[in-house]
């Protein structure tokens, strides 16, 4: 078991389901016998807002939130707040992110455009960049809500945990019935 | 068994160990989840209250029978409820009473960041800093000991990042032999006349002082030392990102942070060549710590304003010279790439969105209050010009009314939600009728207290316990107090919303317009009914911009060759509210089949 400190970040839009994932990874790393601290705002980014989650592992974790700078992992559930957050990743990080574009309030309006080439250019900043239809591997797999599943698959790809704690941590967050089909979105990701 | 909890959801945890027998709470973020998470202990009983000075009566009375009480409120709620805390101060306690006041440094959800320790110093009662989730539980427990054993209440200090933050906790077994409670009459004690205030106030004082002596025995506050270079003095979170930023650094970390164990202080700065405090927002243990005559470094060189990161503390040190310059980690500016913002918007289907845009078009001077509808305030509806806390809607708008021509007098308009109203807005609403001011108050009544996360209130007809309770209705309220001119309009329907709002606010006496439509997001069956979603006719669009003034997320502004461009709905986010349909001239956008 290695002893440095794994910083990852979620992010995304407030609504997506960013807070159940980065339960399911607190748990999982708590059952493979890590310690760990996550740290999220709730409140007003609840409405729509930009949101970011980050959670921290190892032999001993302090602060519960990522030093900036030293993000390891960015998990984007969305490529305009993927790109927002790119500042906090160290040099080398790996950027995984959804293939889903949500239009801010002011894109809406007409007011500003979403920006073009985002993936062109998270590939250039970060070379261990994965970009996933979360969409399409949960239909795949059987049920389109299960997109936030199949794009943890993919990030557990990086992180060096055992599947059965995966495989734990799901059945223990997930309600009953939609285990089975959350664990099918969860190795689709993995297995990409 | 270990568990991974948040600090609220640890409080309550802690609570029940501790053997708490009642909980009251107003919503409030981030201190919500503490009453939320309470209800899965059968053994409290746990309900909110209409304002966080009614919880701690309940609170105190709880205490004065005997019981173990916990109340809780976000930072600005113990403004509210510092009348009776004062007080309650002088006349201590006989079941423990615990308030937490879960504080917001860089206002995350919040109109200021005042920093709470100062009531401890201010009310003279302890107050105790959790760094974490698993000292949330142990400080909850701890708190209940040192109130019954000190007869007084006892504050537990919490930030935004302890109360959502997560970590590992080891669960325990409620604590057993509690003392039955039962009534006791102690006059002398709990009958605050002045007679009897002046004999309990020396008292207090002598409480601190020996609070203070024991603080310096417990073993939450405590020396790590780590070498003789740099001590820091520290507590709650920062105390975590001292650790990763300055881990060579010996830290005096501070679980009771008022009153200081200045002797222990004194000790920790004989055996360190350089001291600091590192605490966020006020100075408040660095002022205490230089009135006792030691020399030590902190707003120096940290900021007093907004929360301290991991970065920021790291930044000061290195400006400070403490610390060597970090060798690059290697921060990828994603410069060239300007990323639109991305801020909280009402809901699709919120009923408060034809509210504003009526506001927005009639040009009233709107005081504001706190909920949902404060976004009102942001573009396009624009229709909010105050907004100071809860419940000063009403107040302010009479007090505008008072100063500013008889023209313009007619252009103020208060709006207040249902559960903000119940909080403290009514006693606005007395105002407004014993005082006879031509005020037009509106009432946004979507039976819920949404902001926070959908909480139950007095007029939203459950209690915290899902239980089916006794509902105020709101404009009978009205009447009863005196408004003769009452009115319940459905805010889906623009025209006679507008024309509702321009007829009171035309009229010379004081007028109440209440909305009965509930928040888009209450599950509850049948509370909410979906309409048929809302199409484009593409064809048909001008592209003349109408149904953008709303400021829907489900309208998208959709750009076409050769053309202005024309406004598309996702019906996956459309609710079927109909507001956008009625802007249309053009009728471009109809009911979806």
């Amino acid at each position: 078991m290695k002893a440095a400190i794994t910083n990852i970040l979620l992010v995304g839009v407030g609504g997506q389901g960013i807070l159940l994932a980065s339960e399911i990874l607190s748990e999982t790393f708590m059952l493979a016998g890590y310690d760990v601290k996550k740290s999220e705002i709730h409140g007003m980014s609840q409405r729509g807002g930009s949101v970011v989650s980050h959670v921290r592992y190892g032999s001993e974790v302090f602060s519960p939130i990522v030093p900036e700078g030293e993000g390891d992992i960015l998990f984007g559930f969305e490529l305009l707040e993927t790109c927002r957050y790119l500042s906090l990743l160290k040099k080398g990080a790996t950027v995984i992110a959804n293939d889903l574009c949500i239009p801010p309030p002011s894109v809406l309006s007409g007011k500003d455009i979403y920006p073009e080439g985002l993936t062109e250019k998270i590939g250039l900043l970060f070379p261990d960049f994965l970009l996933v239809d979360g969409l399409k591997l949960a239909n795949e797999a059987g049920n389109p809500r299960a997109a936030n599943t199949a794009l943890l698959g993919a990030v557990s790809r990086r992180l060096d945990i055992p599947e059965e704690f995966w495989m734990k941590a799901i059945e223990k967050m997930v309600p009953s019935k939609a285990v089975e089909i959350n664990r099918k979105a969860f190795l689709a990701g993995r297995n990409l | 068994m270990k568990a991974i909890l948040s600090g609220n959801e640890a409080i309550a945890r802690g609570a029940y160990e501790a053997g708490v027998k009642v909980a009251s709470a107003y919503p409030g973020t981030p201190s919500t989840e503490i009453l939320e998470n309470i209800i899965q202990y059968k053994e409290i009983d746990a309900s909110w209250a209409p304002n966080e000075k009614v919880s701690l009566d309940v609170g105190i009375g709880a205490s004065f029978g005997g019981g173990r009480a916990l109340v809780a409120m976000k930072h600005v709620g113990v403004n509210v409820a510092a009348d009776p805390l004062f007080t309650l101060s002088y006349t201590g306690v006989n079941g423990g009473l615990v308030l937490v006041t879960a504080d917001d440094p860089e206002m995350h959800s919040s109109q200021n960041e005042q920093d709470n320790r100062n009531y401890a110093k201010f009310i003279k009662v302890p107050m105790l800093e959790p760094s974490d989730s698993r000292e949330c539980k142990e400080f909850t427990i701890l708190a209940f000991e040192i109130s019954e054993k000190f007869d007084t209440p006892v504050m537990l200090r919490t930030t935004t990042r302890i109360s959502h933050s997560k970590s590992i906790v080891e669960l325990g077994e409620p604590v057993q032999g509690l003392p039955e409670p039962k009534l006791v009459r102690n006059a002398a004690k709990l009958v605050m006349l002045p007679g009897n205030a002046r004999v309990r106030h020396p008292l207090v004082e002598e409480r601190v002082k020996k609070l203070g002596e024991f603080g310096a025995t417990l073993d939450i506050n405590r020396m790590e030392m780590r070498g003789k270079e740099i001590g820091i003095i520290t507590s709650g979170v920062p105390y975590q990102y001292v650790r990763e930023i300055l881990p060579k650094a010996s830290t005096l970390k501070l679980g009771m942070i008022y009153p200081l164990p200045m002797e222990l202080i004194r000790k920790f700065a004989s055996k360190v060549k350089k001291l600091f405090v590192v605490e966020e927002l006020d100075p408040f243990i660095e002022e205490q710590i230089k009135a006792a005559g030691i020399s030590v470094v902190g707003k120096e060189i940290l900021p007093i304003c907004g929360e301290l990161t991991p970065g920021r503390i790291r930044d000061a040190f290195i400006k400070a010279g403490v610390i060597a310059e970090l060798v690059s980690t290697g921060k990828v500016e994603s410069e060239g790439l300007p990323l639109p913002g991305r801020p909280p918007n009402m809901c699709p289907g919120c009923p408060h969105r034809g509210v504003f845009f009526a506001l927005n078009q009639l040009k009233a001077y709107v005081t504001g209050d706190i909920g949902c509808y404060t976004l009102g305030f942001m573009p396009p509806l624009s229709a909010m010009d105050t907004c100071i806390c809860m419940g000063a809607s009403i107040g302010m708008s009479l007090g505008v009314i008072k100063v500013v021509s008889d023209e313009e007098k007619k252009k103020v308009v208060a709006v207040i939600g249902d559960s903000t109203f119940l909080h403290t807005g009514i006693n606005g609403l007395m105002d407004m009728v014993y005082n006879n001011v031509p005020a037009t108050v509106i009432i946004l009544d979507n039976r819920i207290t949404a902001m926070t996360g959908r909480q139950e209130n007095p007029a939203s007809g459950f209690t915290l316990m899902d239980q089916p309770a006794n509902r105020i209705d709101i404009p009978d309220l009205c009447r009863a107090m005196g408004v003769k001119n009452v009115r319940t309009i459905d805010p889906f329907d623009l025209t006679a919303t507008k024309s509702a709002i321009r007829e009171e606010m035309n009229r010379p006496e004081p007028s109440v317009i209440v909305t009965d439509k509930p928040c888009v997001l209450v599950k509850r069956e049948g509370v909410y009914k979906r309409g048929p979603v809302l199409t484009v006719l593409e064809e048909q669009c001008t592209g003349c911009r109408a149904c953008l003034k709303i400021g829907c997320p489900a309208i998208v502004w959709k750009p076409v060759e050769g053309k202005k461009g024309i406004a598309q709905i996702d019906y996956q986010l459309c609710s079927g509210c109909d507001v956008c349909r009625q802007l249309c001239k053009f009728e471009a956008i109809e009911r979806k089949k």
